[in-house]
């Protein structure tokens, strides 16, 4: 099978100060890829890059479009990179507030995405917002309050039903279930699952939790300092793992 | 009987190393060899410690070989898992290469049925026959059907053990690896592992296993491996 996205030698310094150095990776349709290290590791950093929001102080990313072309990410126009992030990206953020327009409705903040897509019809545009709230477990009679009233987790939901209701082809997840209850956390893994198995998308998640990687991505890079000092299969990763840091980080979590 | 060759390890070798322990190395596998045929269901004996456990996990790729190969057919060419790229290994895992464990790892909350359904519809099995392969399954192997909407995360030992044998022989591969898949398992769903094993074989199927049960060493298998811990370098 052949990639959706691919990274090349990519880096993303602050001045002197590294983010990310020297990262590269393929991705491909339907797969889930967990970037996990410390705080300060470099996996936001990374993220934000390989999705076009930092510019790359060295290397590339390639990402193979919809109609089978491929786009060099930093030879695209501002206006490119917008249509991208639009109609086949989605971006879930840790703090769903970043994610979220707070003072408009749950129902228009599902809707929004697809109006920017072109799509007007207001009977059909609720309904959409219906089933998607009803699929990320909101009760739909909630459509028309603003999500200022809801739950830490249900605006987690909220956000990715925002983000998926567009059916976009790359999804970039930072933390999405950082912070929220055990058992919050545990809903949203498993409805991120099975939207991710449904729609057949692929995703780069950053996590520090390797509980969450073990369970939701087949593949996981571990980055320390801004470099991937390991990468291969997960449970390989988890269950083997060769770098003191890998080992450090495994053997510190009470169970995987 | 087909005798074709499945499963080829030569002179595979794993340490562990351990870098916050003073850099300690353990030795578990050395030069070993082992050919698995189509029909053949081999069991690994030899002491707690011997690395009958690691043994399965290196073959799965859950372990990185420290050296040696692994060669697994898959479909119609020859695959080195030490060598084979994470998409190559994925691919195996999912048609080639089934694994058992003693433990159901799975996301909280997703109802037993979906649980074992789910490998059959990662191979493109429709929704309604994955789902009714894994009811007979499950019913085969008596979980009560009123488990079934259930997570399994509340079940007892040898339940979980069900639901994990399901999950892992609901696809039909190749090969087979199982690690003491019957440990909490009463005489009669024993009894029903070593006919779901049997029915396997039947279909070419090859099984390499870890039974601590003599019982059921005796009724699955077709050939002893026998295996001795290695002394501390």
């Amino acid at each position: 099978m052949s990639a959706l996205l691919q990274v090349r030698g990519l880096s993303r310094h602050y001045g002197q100060r590294i983010g990310c150095e020297d990262v590269s990776f393929d991705l491909h349709p339907g797969e889930l890829l967990c970037v996990v290290g410390e705080s300060g590791s470099g996996k936001s950093t990374l993220l934000n890059t390989v999705a076009a929001q930092l510019a790359p102080t060295a290397g590339n990313v390639r990402y193979r479009q919809r109609d089978g072309k491929w786009l060099e990410l930093g030879a695209l126009s501002e206006a490119d990179r917008r249509r991208l992030a639009r109609e086949e990206w989605g971006f879930v953020t840790q703090n769903p507030r970043d994610g979220l327009r707070l003072n408009v409705s749950a129902g228009a903040n599902v809707a929004e995405r697809l109006m920017a897509l072109g799509m007007r019809n207001y009977g059909q545009l609720r309904d959409i917002a219906r089933s998607w709230l009803e699929r990320v477990e909101i009760d739909a009679t909630r459509i028309d309050d603003a999500p200022t009233g809801f739950s830490g987790g249900m605006q987690q939901r909220l956000q990715i039903a925002r983000t998926l209701v567009t059916q976009p082809r790359l999804v970039f997840m930072d933390e999405p279930t950082a912070g929220l209850d055990v058992s919050v956390q545990a809903r949203i893994l498993d409805l991120l699952r099975r939207l991710v198995n449904e729609l057949g998308l692929a995703a780069v998640m950053v996590t520090h939790d390797l509980a969450v990687a073990r369970l939701l991505a087949a593949r996981t890079m571990v980055m320390q300092g801004g470099r991937v000092v390991e990468t291969g299969l997960t449970d390989q990763i988890l269950d083997d793992p060769q770098h003191p840091y890998t080992q450090l980080l495994v053997s510190s979590v009470l169970t995987t | 009987m087909t005798t074709a060759l499945m499963l080829e390890l030569r002179d595979l070798s794993k340490s562990f190393e351990l870098h916050h322990q003073h850099g300690a190395r353990l030795n578990v596998l050395r030069g070993l060899d082992l050919r698995l045929h189509a029909g053949e269901c081999v069991v690994l004996s030899g002491p707690s410690g011997a690395g009958k456990s690691t043994l399965l996990r290196v073959i799965y790729a859950n372990y990185h070989p420290t050296y040696g190969a692994v060669y697994v057919r898959h479909g119609d060419r020859w695959l080195d898992l030490a060598k084979a790229t994470p998409h190559e290994v994925l691919d195996v895992r999912r048609r080639t290469l089934g694994y058992v464990s003693q433990f159901l790892r799975v996301i909280p909350r997703v109802p037993t049925l979906d649980i074992v359904a789910e490998p059959a519809l990662q191979m493109g099995v429709s929704e309604q026959r994955a789902r009714q392969r894994a009811a007979d399954l499950l019913r085969r192997l008596n979980v009560p059907e009123r488990l079934w909407p259930l997570p399994p995360g509340t079940f007892s030992g040898g339940e979980q053990q069900r639901v994990n044998i399901a999950r892992g022989l609901i696809v039909p591969r190749p090969v087979l690896l199982l690690d003491e898949p019957t440990a909490s398992l009463d005489a009669d769903n024993r009894a029903v592992v070593a006919e779901l094993l049997a029915e396997a074989r039947a279909t070419g199927s090859a099984v390499l296993g870890i039974f601590h049960d003599e019982d059921m060493r005796d009724r699955v298998a077709t050939r002893l491996f026998p295996m001795q811990a290695l002394e501390a370098a």
